[in-house]
């Protein structure tokens, strides 16, 4: 793979968590490069380590959690290279965070004009008030909430508003990527279509690549060009959104795009059988192989490796 | 015959604002009932703030309404002696949205499943006891040895969520009012938990008011749909006419807003009606509706009956009749010809 053409490049990243039983590894071995504007989703059950990998992403995993191997390129800079000043300079300003429940991330007793105002500030763009004023407007403008949300408390805002508000922040600096970890997991489909509506359009007109954390096949199917699924915090199919769901190769794949209800035609409830595995005890060879329906007796012993296909697929699965 | 639970013309308000003077409708004169002969699952959809969970809480006796009455069993909720009241308890259970909540994380989850069975004298002895909740547990697919003896904090939201589900069939109830059981639990899982749902309707006869924003989910399980907007019945019938031919523009917007898995974007967005007319007197939706008229804006549209099995509160409809005493109950009938559960022909 050219690594010039990639705006981000995730290599071999390692997250593990200290346990008093011993260290529990949360994302093992990740690897995968986000393309200038292209929308990469990363799907998988709760506990599969894809918010876990937003934050490592960042550098922003914090004790008893670390990062203990490979690194975060953007563009041509290793993350793992940055001072912490540095690095939290580059958090917003390189790559930005629309936060899981991002409702509640918003300070409750500041105005969002404010909250703008801080972001601002502290990477180094001292405001006056009337450039500031201006700022957060065009800002809302972009999001699609009118000028007087600027002097709103969060309280005052409904559920999308208040989403919209923390992509505006998340866009104040114009990042090269947005991670948005499971954005609209809290509001009803109306409001979410309209929320990933704005998210779509800021992200086109800012020329910025998206990552977009969830598990909700069909928004992935609806917005993302590429997606990687996650299995006990390892990626174990990544393909073009289309192939993915098409002709799936991980048999995980294809249970979680069989789980989503339709509402074409009413059917079974088909859930995956089984649980996820606990990460401090991961069964031997592939992780899925107790709930794989089609498990052979070498997924027990043999854990697949990372298989790339071609420049924008890879799967680690033997059967595949 | 006497529903088993009914809301006749329920309103619910709730005061807000400096000293309680902005009044919010919650719910607007809704009348619904649960018959005990013809057990079914009906879904209600909404947005937040529709008015969903005013509704639930309102028929668990959570809150009190403002206008119309509650009844249990022909009886105004208020009126129950202590038995009828237990009965009550017993037979009406709650499913909560997050299987966080509800648990003290000081006891064991024995303790959420043995209450129940000890306050309701449901077992003489403790082996009597222990094999109820094992039996529970096995019925919505636990296995008990991995689940007795833990803290809620060593289990997964969705165990802890089939935990409730089992909780509320141990008192062998007839009706369970599920409020977004698995809005909180992944994707797999879910279908898992509302599987055993259904599976509880199926083989028990237990009507089951199955509340939620995701209308995917509401389709698969329910067999009638109400769709809440802005504390007022949108669209309420039959969940394959509803959600395959939707009649209310709210309805026609919410059914195209989910994101569909497939290959073609489809997803679209709201059309918005520039001249579209205040909603202060009128329709609810009418400042959102792309094929609002004047007459939306002048006075609330009523229920049209379409079909037998079907009313949509939408002017557009008016040359259909006018449901009668706003009941949709009347449309929320099992399809004619539909077999029983085998459990309400032996009860009935």
């Amino acid at each position: 793979m050219n690594a010039g053409d990639r705006i981000l490049r995730v290599e071999r990243l390692r997250v593990s968590y200290d346990h008093p039983l011993g260290p529990v590894r949360a994302v093992g071995e990740v690897s995968f490069a986000l393309r200038p504007r292209e929308r990469f989703g990363l799907a998988g059950e709760s506990g599969s380590g894809k918010s876990t990998m937003a934050l490592a992403i960042l550098r922003m995993i914090k004790p008893p959690g670390r990062i203990d191997g490979g690194d975060v390129w953007l563009e041509d800079i290793p993350l793992s290279g940055l001072t912490d000043e540095a690095m939290r300079r580059l958090r917003l300003a390189g790559i930005a965070m629309v936060p899981q429940g991002s409702m509640n991330s918003l300070n409750p007793v500041a105005r969002i004009r404010e909250q703008i105002r801080d972001a601002l500030a502290d990477h180094g763009e001292r405001l006056s008030r009337r450039a500031g004023e201006l700022r957060a407007r065009a800002l809302l403008a972009q999001v699609g909430l009118p000028p007087e949300v600027a002097d709103r408390y969060p309280h005052e805002l409904s559920g999308g508003m208040k989403q919209r508000a923390c992509i505006a922040i998340a866009i104040c600096l114009r990042p090269k990527v947005i991670i948005a970890d499971e954005p609209t997991s809290a509001l009803d489909v109306v409001v979410q279509r309209q929320v990933m509506e704005t998210l779509g359009r800021v992200q086109a007109e800012l020329g910025a690549a998206v990552i977009l954390i969830g598990h909700d096949m069909g928004l992935m199917a609806q917005f993302v060009d590429r997606l990687g699924i996650m299995y006990a915090g390892r990626l174990v199919e990544v393909a073009p959104i289309v192939d993915i769901i098409t002709a799936p190769r991980h048999p995980y794949t294809r249970l979680l795009i069989e789980s989503l209800p339709s509402l074409e035609r009413k059917g079974e409830l088909r859930g995956i059988p089984g649980l996820a595995p606990v990460l401090r005890e991961l069964p031997p060879g592939c992780a899925f192989h107790p709930r794989c329906p089609m498990a052979q007796p070498r997924c027990g012993t043999e854990r697949p490796a990372v298989r790339e296909i071609g420049e924008d697929a890879s799967v680690a699965c033997h059967l595949a | 015959m006497t529903p088993l639970l009914e809301l006749r013309g329920v309103s619910k308000h709730f005061a807000g604002g400096i000293l309680g003077r902005d009044r919010k409708l919650a719910l607007d004169r809704f009348s619904f009932a649960i018959d005990p002969a013809l057990p079914g699952i009906t879904a209600v959809v909404g947005e937040s703030g529709s008015g969903k969970t005013t509704l639930a809480r309102l028929l668990l006796g959570l809150i009190e309404p403002t206008e119309g009455e509650v009844r249990y069993r022909g009886r105004p909720l208020p009126g129950l002696s202590g038995s009828q009241r237990r009965e009550f308890r017993r037979e009406v259970q709650a499913i909560f949205q997050d299987p966080y909540e509800v648990y003290n994380p000081f006891y064991r989850v024995d303790h959420v499943l043995a209450t129940p069975v000890r306050k309701f004298r449901l077992a003489a002895t403790r082996a009597d006891r222990r094999r109820l909740v094992e039996e529970a547990l096995r019925a919505v697919g636990l296995r008990p040895e991995e689940i007795l003896g833990r803290y809620p904090h060593q289990l997964s939201g969705g165990q802890r969520q089939r935990i409730m589900v089992a909780r509320a069939l141990l008192l062998r109830p007839r009706v369970i009012v599920a409020d977004e059981p698995v809005s909180m639990v992944d994707a797999s899982l879910r279908a898992t938990i509302l599987g055993s749902l259904r599976q509880l309707h199926e083989e028990l006869g237990i009507s089951i008011l199955y509340i939620t924003h995701d209308l995917a989910t509401a389709y698969q399980v329910a067999d009638t749909i109400i769709v809440l907007y802005r504390a007022a019945v949108a669209e309420a019938g039959d969940v394959e006419l509803v959600v395959k031919a939707p009649q209310h523009p709210y309805t026609q917007l919410l059914i195209a807003s989910v994101p569909r898995v497939g290959t073609a974007r489809d997803w679209g967005t709201e059309e918005r009606n520039p001249e579209a007319p205040s909603p202060a007197q009128g329709c609810n939706f009418a400042d959102r509706c792309p094929v609002a008229i004047p007459r939306c804006s002048a006075a609330p549209p009523p229920l049209y009956r379409t079909d037998p099995r079907r009313a949509a509160a939408c002017f557009r409809l008016s040359e259909q009749p006018v449901l009668l005493g706003e009941d949709i109950g009347q449309v929320l009938g099992p399809r004619p010809g539909a077999e029983p559960p085998v459990a309400a022909v032996l009860s009935a």
